[in-house]
């Protein structure tokens, strides 16, 4: 079926999220809708999937005019959407998800037919070498296993236009190479697939046609074969560097020492953190690469002292910090970036010079006597705005209404400056457009440079390969091993899965 | 936090989620060993020997009469002791192999108890004895309303709103069976009124819960005070001075033939009136309906993940609107209970923290039809044992020995049921 998009026009308030977007999809290719964070990229699939209503523009199927007054009938007319957050009810089975809101019944009572479901989801799984079992529960199944079943859900509804959104962003470079083959099959069987991302890697493995998507509007297409870096560069409206210039690592003494660190997680009692053990240097990056749910949360977490450890030692500068609360691990020079910058990193509802404050706020010269000294405060938001380039109307404002970059920027001026010996960073730059990334790993470096060790926890693995001196892999609560940043990504994809360097050259 | 993800199959690995570290919960089996002990010392070893307890089974209308058992007190209490010492052993040896019991052990465990009370408390009676089917038949008749109202926050919860309202429900269902089956002159006129109340206090809770996305909890507490300012209200104003108003109605007792003629069964089961038929009914098809119907997959959808739910096309919103109401309708009916079903005319507060009790059943029956019964029966033989024990007189306060019962249930379900879990989605509005 042939999909397309005319005009189409969403806004919220002021804001305009959709400017009269074009689009044309054929059946049987990928069309790759290529887009920054915020682009409007999902605004325009949820439009189309009935989630939002357009303010203007027009949806055709097969050159027919439609209008989808919910899900539903999106559904309906053929068209599948896997969502980026998978919309899978955690405690029913594949089968019964599968069939949630398209159910067969049989017998006089009317009652759920789920031995048809389970038929319907072996059929598909077969069929595409899925390999999942209906009766299993879905939080018991990986996220790449979940992502299956919400192809199984689209295709049991003969979806004949697929979007999948941001399909890739929790997934190891294997089972995206996995998700990639599947997709193929899915357009040589005459499906139209639209593919939302803002991974140039897979536009350019994948992709038939390009849409280039920037502040709501298409900015232009593409051929498959253009270079990553015009890619880039239509993304984003200017020329940008795809890797920050650093200079070698110049690694003076060992400042972090982490030994045997181990975490049980108190309630599920499942072991989250086993026996770790590693060691950063002075002016050295090492970056934690791994699927995410894999233990690299909760090593960041117990360096900076927010999760209690169960065995192991901490050691920074020649100081024991295990066990110390984060007040005493903070003052020992760390710095700490978490990974869920709205919910850990800011206080959304306080002002910017508050929140660029709030791990010094008791001391001179910013209080004096119990009393926040309003000046020295005034004057330090002031610099550090400026210092870090933090696009806002005022430093008055709610660091809740800044966009993602710009909350980022406040919560890296703010552990950077105290003196630290250690930083770590939690997923610095997700959710991040490719000019605030560039800013983040410059001040990253520069920090670097500087003679603190960084720890990096990242799942992007163009990240890890951007920032680190050494990787440590991280499989199961483990470090699978730690390797020089030149690895190739298919190594490094294997060892994310569980597999050992040495099993791989074996 | 949730196991790592990676596909089972890519690895030479443990299982995701396979726990490394294992603990052994003591917890269950010393509780059962405790109160086995104490119920060995008390109850058996401490009571005089000599005495006899007897307990009667039999009702004249039976096929056959089933024979009146007389045993020794002191025997009979230290053998049901002994049994529920032997059961926390066995309790204790599972959790030393890292496992835990079916549901059968604390249910075995909790008759050998309560036995073992029963034989103490009717020692060297002569004059009575424990009326055995008697105590099953009020166990029954006490927890309609806890099963009606358990239903009712199974079926809200379900969807996603708390219903705290179920006192405010039974209360409404309770004052509107009264005034209408006496405007109508007729029981079962109010047995139809009944729901209808409820089913309206259930919508303003659907309202704001839905529509202005207030915390379901606070508008829940406000409408149990509202209900009962307004039917004291009109209690106090309308129907003490119009006493035909509020007449002591009763909807008679119907043998079901040749099953209510069952030994024990019969009288417990068979020879109870319309409203208990009727909650048998709702039991049986609210459990199918609710885990095997189109409607309650979607319901347990919109409880536990709304937004997967309008996805695929369900009105996540009309949803929770409807089975409120349902909820608060099913509730109304088990408020008949207080007045048409009792005999009684309307009293102020007459629900008395029954609602409260309810939801409490609900939890324990894990937010399932079929659990919500069993744990409404298990509050309702509560009851019924401290108004037993009330009649043939104790020698420890009344009061003491009506905590037994409920303090070894309490034992037993946090020690043998263990952690339930909640629809996810209770009590977050869903915006779109």
């Amino acid at each position: 079926m042939k999909l397309e998009l005319q005009g189409i026009t969403k806004k919220f308030g002021d804001f305009t999220a959709n400017d009269a977007i074009d689009l044309v999809v054929q059946p049987g290719t990928v069309h790759a809708l290529l887009g920054e964070n915020g682009a409007g990229k999902s605004t325009l699939m949820n439009v189309l999937f009935g989630l939002y209503d357009a303010d203007g523009g027009q949806i055709l199927l097969d050159d027919e005019p439609r209008v989808f007054a919910g899900p539903g009938d999106a559904m309906d007319a053929g068209i599948g959407m896997v969502h980026q957050h998978f919309m899978l009810v955690p405690v029913f089975t594949v089968a019964e998800s599968v069939m949630l809101g398209n159910e067969d019944v049989t017998g006089p009572a009317k009652l759920l037919d789920l031995n048809a479901a389970r038929a319907k989801v072996k059929e598909l799984s077969d069929r595409f070498g899925f390999a999942i079992d209906p009766d299993a529960v879905i939080e018991d199944l990986s996220v790449g296993a979940q992502q299956r079943v919400e192809i199984i859900k689209a295709l049991s509804r003969d979806a004949q236009i697929l979007i999948l959104d941001e399909p890739t962003a929790v997934l190891t470079p294997q089972e995206t190479d996995e998700l990639l083959d599947i997709v193929g099959q899915l357009r040589d069987a005459g499906t139209a697939v639209v593919l939302i991302t803002h991974k140039l890697r897979e536009v350019k493995a994948i992709a038939d046609d390009i849409t280039v998507i920037r502040r709501g509007k298409v900015v232009g297409t593409a051929e498959p074969t253009a270079s990553q870096e015009e890619l880039a560069s239509l993304m984003v409206g200017r020329d940008v560097s795809m890797t920050v210039a650093k200079d070698a690592a110049d690694p003076g003494d060992p400042m972090l020492q982490v030994h045997n660190l181990t975490v049980v997680d108190g309630v599920t009692e499942i072991t989250l953190l086993d026996g770790v053990t590693f060691e950063i240097r002075a002016g050295e990056i090492l970056a934690v690469a791994g699927v995410q749910g894999n233990g690299q949360t909760e090593l960041a977490e117990a360096i900076a002292g927010l999760t209690p450890t169960d065995a192991g030692h901490v050691t920074l500068d020649g100081e024991d910090i295990t066990g110390h609360s984060i007040r005493k691990v903070l003052d020992a020079g760390v710095g700490f970036v978490p990974e869920d910058r709205t919910e850990d990193g800011i206080v959304a509802n306080f002002t910017i010079i508050n929140n660029l404050i709030l791990d010094i706020y008791d001391r001179a010269p910013y209080s004096t006597r119990g009393t926040l000294n309003g000046k020295v405060l005034v004057d330090n938001a002031e610099k550090q705005v400026e210092n870090f380039d933090v696009r806002t109307t005022s430093i008055n404002a709610l660091t809740g209404s800044l966009s993602g970059g710009n909350q980022q920027k406040v919560v890296l001026a703010r552990e950077l400056s105290r003196d630290l010996k250690l930083l770590i960073a939690s997923q610095p730059t997700r959710g991040l457009d490719v000019g605030s990334i560039e800013f983040v790993h410059k001040r990253i470096i520069e920090e670097r440079d500087n003679g603190a060790a960084v720890l990096i926890v990242s799942s992007e693995l163009d990240e890890v390969y951007a920032l680190a001196d050494r990787i440590a892999v991280m499989y199961h609560g483990r470090i699978v091993d730690i390797v020089p940043p030149d690895t190739d990504r298919d190594t490094l994809g294997l060892m994310m899965a569980g597999a050992h360097k040495e099993e791989e050259a074996a | 936090m949730s196991a790592p993800a990676i596909e089972p199959s890519a690895l030479a690995h443990p299982e995701p989620g396979e726990p490394v570290i294992k603990r052994r919960s003591w917890k269950a089996p010393i509780a059962l060993g405790v109160i086995a002990v104490a119920s060995l010392v008390i109850f058996g070893l401490l009571s005089p020997s000599g005495s006899q307890t007897t307990f009667v089974f039999a009702r004249s209308t039976d096929f056959f009469t089933l024979p009146t058992l007389t045993v020794s007190s002191r025997g009979a209490a230290i053998v049901l002791s002994v049994l529920a010492l032997l059961l926390a052993a066995y309790s204790a040896a599972l959790a030393a192999n890292y496992r835990k019991p079916g549901i059968w052990l604390p249910v075995v465990y909790g008759m050998a108890i309560i036995g073992s009370l029963l034989t103490w408390a009717g020692a060297g009676r002569d004059n009575t004895s424990i009326q055995f089917t008697g105590l099953l038949t009020s166990s029954l008749f006490l927890a309609v309303p806890l099963v009606f109202g358990a239903l009712a926050g199974t079926i809200c919860e379900r969807s996603g709103i708390v219903n705290i309202a179920i006192e405010g429900q039974l209360l409404a269902g309770a004052f509107l069976a009264a005034l209408v089956g006496s405007m109508a002159g007729n029981a079962y006129v109010g047995l139809i009124a009944a729901p209808i109340a409820g089913a309206a206090v259930g919508a303003i809770l659907a309202v704001f819960a839905t529509r202005y996305w207030v915390d379901q909890i606070v508008v829940g507490v406000v409408l149990n005070l509202l209900v009962l300012g307004l039917t004291g209200f009109f209690f106090n104003s309308i129907m003490k001075t119009n006493p035909e108003l509020n007449q002591a109605l009763s909807i008679p007792t119907i043998d079901i033939p040749l099953l209510s003629k069952i030994p024990v069964i019969g009288p417990v089961l068979f020879q109870q009136n319309l409203l208990v038929y009727i909650l048998y009914i709702v039991v049986i098809v609210l459990q199918i309906m609710l885990f095997k119907s189109r409607w309650g997959l979607r319901v347990r959808a919109v409880g536990e993940h709304p937004k997967a739910a309008d996805t695929v096309g369900i009105k996540v919103n009309r949803t929770r609107v409807r089975n409120t109401i349902l909820g608060g309708a099913v509730a109304g009916l088990g408020g008949a209970f207080f007045t048409v079903a009792s005999g009684l005319a309307f009293g102020n507060n007459m629900s008395a923290g029954k609602g409260y009790i309810a939801l409490a059943a609900m939890i324990l029956g894990r937010w399932s039809p079929r659990g919500a019964l069993a744990a409404a029966l298990l509050f309702g033989f509560a009851d019924a044992l401290r108004v037993q024990l009330g009649i043939i007189g104790s020698d420890i306060p009344s009061e003491f020995l009506a905590m037994t019962p409920y303090l070894a249930t309490l034992f037993a379900v946090a020690g043998l049921v263990g952690h339930s879990r909640a629809p996810a989605a209770e009590n977050i509005p869903y915006k779109k």
